[in-house]
């Protein structure tokens, strides 16, 4: 390359300038500068894992206390180490309540719920951002609006609404009013509009229809934004609370976190582990997603942060 | 563009029905398209927004006969010391949660973007996990933890010789308690938008900085601030409308007690509503709410003009 001469020059001067070069870099030299960086280095990184380890401690300390016996399960100190693990507490969790059905009721209220958004989203974010009709943008903005109006406000007239329609204590009704969001149709829209407009005119010119420019071109590509709305939705609606506790009066049909706020008032302060392994149980699915889906669940959540 | 311009305006010219045709069928399709969407806000979202003002204007239970109010329903809410202590308890809740949510998630931020490898990750899923909990699991996990008399906590405090704390008994303690669990939770998120907004600062500027001088801290104030400044805006907007919402948490940990000590809004239109069914109070109060948290994100939005920096 051309700048081998300049590398060599500027070796050169550097060799000249060794005498200088400890005045330059005072860290090299003053020890002392040195040691007190490190110290504050080695200071930040324990300040920083005791932080960590505080932050976690609540849930390892649920997941140790989970696998003591019900007797000893409030007793102080906590069993770090669990030496002796009980799981019948797990099993006892099922048989004090109904279990199963509170894991079945949150995968399929979850599970419509975010398949639904993920359809209605993807296909009014493409209209919003790929196709022309009239009143487009005013439309879109209407919708956009609806994000701000925070769900408790409406709860009431929502409750009443799925009330009239014979849906109260139903599970459809939990996944009827949130199946089209806002939120969601802004987020594919932003997507849709980041995707190279001539894909489609391509395949309009090869005789495409307007589906099939949809929907074998445009919806193939939307698969990462589809994923991050569909793990945030995922995230917030299998630990939705408020929703349930009002439009769910059954046991049978409740999902996993009011089944395990009924759980713990059942069961009282007599057995805590029992309670926390319900708590653990409820947790695994969350933790899978996570797991394969972390990317994903960062990107959603940044979303909207880079615009300010 | 230069190029596709002049064949758009020879198609148009050339086939003018055609064209007339073509954006009929895009308008039909274009509907077709947004039709789910408009139908579920609007029917979820925006007729309950005007329904919850028109029921506001009404004494409206299930089990007695509507009676149009006018303004009643408001009026009585200026001499309901309940509703209006649960609007201060809101706010100080939520002050509270949101400056602690940034503080610490900046903090924590700034420290794990500092550290490399698999360090970083192993910090960076230690701050997100609590997100993954619900509010509901949290809520009864930590009303062991922070149990006055058998609580792990205490248990510990009272170890290091500190003084045991009423934590769930006493009415700051209950408000610190519902403060620290929430912000416990919720840290994953302002910790990962921080992370991601540290991590678009261009080092160039940052070092530029230092060369010339600059100390870390000053480094910190005048360039890193600056330019995550729009991450801050929106952690806080979109932390205090959580926080004006806060239900769960204060639900299941504390009943909104001791006393009212706890009682957000959400809580007591709660009450008001599915315990004591009174709709059209509750609507009321959740109008005003409503209001709370569209002049609480303007006001921030017209004082962000200030502080933040956009490149």
């Amino acid at each position: 390359m051309s700048d081998q001469p300049a590398f060599a020059v500027t070796t050169g001067m550097r060799r000249r300038a060794a005498g200088q070069a400890a005045a330059a870099q005072p860290e090299r030299r003053l020890g002392g500068v040195q040691v007190r960086r490190t110290a504050g280095r080695v200071v930040e990184i324990i300040l920083l894992t005791a932080v960590a380890l505080l932050v976690v401690s609540p849930i390892y300390w649920t997941i140790v206390t989970s696998l003591r016996t019900p007797a000893q399960s409030f007793s102080n100190p906590p069993a770090w180490i669990p030496t002796h693990p009980l799981w019948s507490n797990y099993s006892a969790v099922f048989s004090n309540v109904p279990f199963w059905d509170f894991l079945l009721n949150s995968f399929l209220i979850t599970g419509c719920i975010v398949i639904g958004q993920m359809i209605t989203c993807c296909l009014s974010g493409y209209a919003f951002a790929r196709l022309r009709f009239r009143g487009r943008e005013p439309i879109f903005w209407a919708v956009l609006a609806t994000m701000m109006v925070p769900i408790q406000a409406t709860i009431i007239p929502v409750f009443l609404l799925v009330k009239e329609f014979g849906l109260f204590n139903s599970r459809t009704g939990l996944i009827l009013p949130v199946v089209a969001t806002a939120f969601g149709t802004f987020l594919m829209r932003q997507y849709f509009l980041q995707m190279p407009k001539e894909l489609g005119e391509a395949a309009t010119v090869d005789g495409a229809n307007q589906w099939q420019v949809f929907y074998r071109i445009y919806a193939r590509l939307a698969g990462p934004p589809l994923a991050t709305l569909g793990v945030l939705a995922f995230a917030a609606y299998w630990n939705e609370f408020f929703r349930p506790l009002i439009f769910l009066s059954t046991p049978t049909k409740f999902t996993l976190p009011l089944g395990l706020v009924t759980l713990q008032g059942y069961l009282g302060t007599g057995s805590v582990s029992v309670v926390l392994a319900g708590v653990v149980l409820s947790l695994i699915p969350t933790l899978i997603v996570f797991l394969f889906a972390q990317r994903r669940l960062v990107e959603g959540l940044t979303f909207g942060s880079v615009k300010g | 563009m230069a190029l596709a311009l002049p064949r758009r305006h020879a198609r148009t010219a050339g086939a003018k029905t055609g064209t007339d045709l073509h954006r009929r069928r895009e308008t039909r399709f274009a509907w077709l398209l947004i039709l789910p969407t408009i139908l579920g806000v609007g029917l979820f979202t925006a007729v309950p927004i005007v329904g919850s003002f028109v029921l506001s204007l009404f004494n409206y239970s299930i089990i007695s006969p509507t009676k149009w109010v006018g303004l009643a329903n408001y009026s009585a809410l200026l001499h309901d010391s309940n509703a209006q202590h649960a609007f201060v308890v809101t706010i100080i809740l939520t002050v509270g949660i949101a400056i602690a949510q940034v503080v610490v998630g900046l903090a924590l931020a700034v420290a794990v973007q500092r550290r490399t490898g698999w360090a970083r990750s192993l910090y960076r899923a230690a701050f997100f996990v609590p997100l993954l909990v619900s509010g509901a699991s949290v809520s009864i996990v930590m009303s062991y933890i922070f149990d006055s008399q058998f609580g792990v906590l205490n248990y510990y405090l009272g170890l290091i010789g500190l003084p045991q704390v009423s934590w769930l008994d006493s009415t700051w303690g209950a408000i610190f308690t519902v403060m620290i669990v929430v912000t416990w939770q919720q840290l994953g998120f302002t910790f990962i938008v921080f992370s991601a907004a540290l991590g678009a600062v261009p080092r160039e500027l940052t070092e530029a900085a230092r060369v010339d001088g600059a100390g870390g801290w000053r480094v910190f104030r005048k360039i890193t601030l600056p330019m995550i400044s729009p991450s801050i805006l929106f952690t806080v907007t979109v932390g205090v409308i959580n926080q004006l919402q806060l239900f769960d948490q204060p639900y299941v940990l504390t009943h909104g007690g001791p006393g009212n000590a706890t009682q957000t809004v959400v809580l007591d239109i709660y009450e008001q509503a599915f315990q004591n069914l009174r709709f059209g109070y509750a609507s009321a109060i959740s109008v005003i709410l409503f209001i709370v948290v569209l002049v609480a994100t303007f006001l921030q939005f017209r004082i962000s003009r200030r502080w933040v920096f956009y490149s």
